[in-house]
């Protein structure tokens, strides 16, 4: 057998590449497009934040990756893993990447897990179905894997239904069970939003442990720029659907570019500054999904905004190395700042 | 587990003494006695049959004396089949009644839950519509109706069951009633396992174990079928109870020997025993199954706690 030539599948391509992808559902109210255009790029090992508000679409295209949209979506564009078009995989061959080489981990570990049966099973079973293992062998696995996300006693807890255990203990269940088949990519939907302010702290640090140990990609997506900017190398901000900003995390924190981004910051409460008397916010409100503007999206809240944000979308172009913007305005922002001041 | 189960059997006790005591007292309120008939005894005779069974006592030195007897097991002499004891009628009709629901329960879960389960996995498809206007059909069409049609067909047209009539261990004698009896119930169990399983597959836990990759098969059977069972459980408690003390419509069709038919004509002649007899079966039959379902819910639920 001989090495093929190295083509655009070659080992230093980014495992999984997202292009022009659109999530739409048809409604009473008219065409909900959840999901617009987005192109993304999830390096081997690497971990990406995507930030938005409720309703940015951010959890759509988590689900859109492993096919878990609700039936009647229409998923557009192109879901590349490694050779396969996930898009058009049939339900077999998904199943052979999900959990598997793309594993996820949810929201809410209260009803993630399955009420009915013991942790045991459900970790367990991820082996079992992908790697043919014995009932013995998916047990130990499953016993060190829980005690690799600290989880004390792990062999009693195995036993234990998810009722008996704190709300940390299931999302680290839910964690061992996204990597117990060592997946390439984890795809994590605020796994700490429904968790306590600590406990969200102990998640979030035992999501970079383990990236550090199995080169895993982590994914994460989250409304709170705070948790970004704690753990992730690279960030997307996410707004009506479409990307706005992508950056490295330092550099977006630094340096935004984009007026949202820059608002998102200007509204987090600062503990080392004077409280003022309202604590700061984006005016107006995100716009109804089922009738989007034809422009830019975000223009009718933009201090930025020009006759032209209104006529034409802006695409996502590539400002400097590694650092793109969906934006007409190419001036220094600061605006914000200068108004707080 | 023991001692909820014990706790619950004691806790029925007062519940059978209510059922006996309204039994008793709705009986005896009602006007006419056992003994009364169009053509006139002589009073001597009347009486001394009166005597016989304690009817001349006051009302409540025989409840007093039914009780006492119930305390032993003993449901006391029938008072229209002389010379037989209400035990004995019970002991004959009730191995039929139960041989025939049980056979009913059974056919109904199995294909009821299996219809209702695919209905669910092929929701809005010609199937699930199919199924489900069968279904509706199932329920709507009376015993009394499908219970003759089948007798035409199988029997008359095709010759291939008998008609009626009960042989001890003949499952050809079985099936016909078993399946009358069945039909309502699959078409119950069928819409109620559809709506569950819908409602279960749109749950969250759902959702992560199809993202961890399991093949639809354990995604049904392990993860969706325990939630499924809780409502179906509570169908089932009074259904198995109704089910095996007989039903009269089927019983009489068929010409069955079970104890359905005896409650009417029992009421019928003011056969007092063989009423509150049958009535206490009943109600006892009840309460162990309700008993029965709940433990059942602890053992698919285990958030249930029973104490």
């Amino acid at each position: 057998m001989s090495a093929g030539p190295a083509g655009p599948d070659a080992l230093d391509a980014p495992p999984l590449r997202i292009r022009r992808l659109s999530v739409s559902y048809a409604t009473d109210h008219g065409r909900i497009e959840a999901v617009r255009d987005i192109d993304i790029d999830v390096a081997a090992g690497e971990f990406l934040g995507i930030v938005g508000e409720s309703g940015s679409g951010k959890t759509q295209l988590l689900l859109s990756v492993l096919g878990l949209s609700a039936p009647r979506a229409e998923l557009g564009g192109s879901i590349r893993y490694r050779q396969q078009e996930l898009l058009r995989l049939d339900s077999a061959a998904l199943n052979q990447v999900r959990g598997n080489r793309i594993s996820m981990v949810f929201q809410d570990p209260m009803t993630a897990l399955n009420p009915y049966l013991r942790v045991g099973i459900q970790i367990t079973e991820v082996l079992r179905v992908h790697r043919g293992a014995s009932a013995r062998a998916a047990e130990q696995r499953a016993i060190d894997m829980l005690q690799s996300v600290h989880i004390p006693d792990a062999q009693r807890r195995m036993r234990q239904y998810p009722h008996e255990l704190s709300g940390g203990m299931r999302q680290r269940v839910m964690i061992a069970m996204a990597l117990i088949a060592e997946p390439e990519i984890l795809l994590a939907d605020e796994p700490s939003t429904a968790l306590d302010v600590t406990v969200q702290a102990q998640i979030l640090s035992l999501f970079q442990e383990l990236r550090a140990r199995t080169g895993t990609a982590i994914v994460l997506v989250t409304h709170d720029l705070g948790v970004i900017a704690e753990v992730a190398d690279r960030v997307a901000v996410m707004y009506a659907g479409r990307i706005m900003e992508q950056a490295p995390v330092h550099e977006l924190f630094a340096r935004p570019r984009h007026p949202y981004t820059e608002a998102l910051q200007q509204s987090i409460p600062r503990i080392d500054a004077a409280r003022p008397a309202r604590l700061p916010s984006i005016a107006g409100t995100p716009p109804d999904p089922a009738s989007l503007p034809p422009g830019c999206a975000f223009a009718p809240r933009c201090i930025y905004r020009m006759p032209v944000c209104d006529a034409v979308a802006p695409p996502l172009l590539e400002d400097s190395p590694g650092h793109w913007k969906a934006c007409h305005h190419d001036g220094a922002l600061g605006k914000l700042r200068g108004q707080a001041a | 587990m023991l001692r909820y189960t014990v706790r619950r059997l004691l806790g029925a006790l007062p519940t059978l003494l209510v059922i006996v005591t309204l039994a008793f007292l709705l009986l005896h309120a009602a006007p006419g006695g056992p003994f009364d008939s169009e053509k006139r005894m002589m009073p001597e005779i009347q009486r001394s049959i009166e005597a016989r069974y304690h009817l001349d006592e006051p009302l409540w030195r025989q409840y007093l004396r039914y009780l006492g007897d119930l305390a032993h097991g003993d449901l006391g002499p029938s008072f229209q089949y002389r010379s037989t004891s209400v035990n004995e009628i019970i002991a004959q009709g009730l191995p039929v009644d139960a041989t025939i629901g049980l056979t009913a329960i059974t056919l109904a879960l199995s294909i009821g839950g299996t219809v209702g389960i695919n209905a669910a996995l092929r929701r809005g498809t010609r199937w699930d519509y199919g199924s489900m206007a069968v279904a509706m059909a199932g329920i709507s069409v009376p015993v009394f109706v499908v219970a003759p049609l089948l007798i035409l067909v199988f029997a008359i047209k095709l010759h291939w069951l008998p008609a009626g009539d009960w042989v001890h261990g003949s499952p050809s004698h079985l099936l016909l009633p078993a399946v009358a009896l069945a039909l309502p119930y699959t078409a119950y169990i069928a819409r109620l396992m559809r709506a569950g399983t819908i409602d279960v597959l749109n749950s969250p836990f759902i959702r992560t174990a199809r993202a961890k990759g399991l093949p639809l098969r354990l995604i049904v059977w392990r993860h969706a079928l325990p939630p499924t069972l809780t409502p179906l459980v509570s169908f089932l408690g009074p259904a198995i109870a109704g089910l095996l003390t007989g039903s009269i419509v089927v019983e009489t069709v068929f010409g069955l020997p079970g104890i359905g038919r005896y409650f009417i004509t029992a009421a019928l002649n003011r056969d007092y025993t063989l009423v509150i007899g049958i009535t206490v079966l009943y109600g006892a039959l009840i309460i162990l199954f309700n008993l029965l379902a709940d433990l059942c819910y602890a053992w698919i639920d285990p958030r249930v706690r029973l104490r």
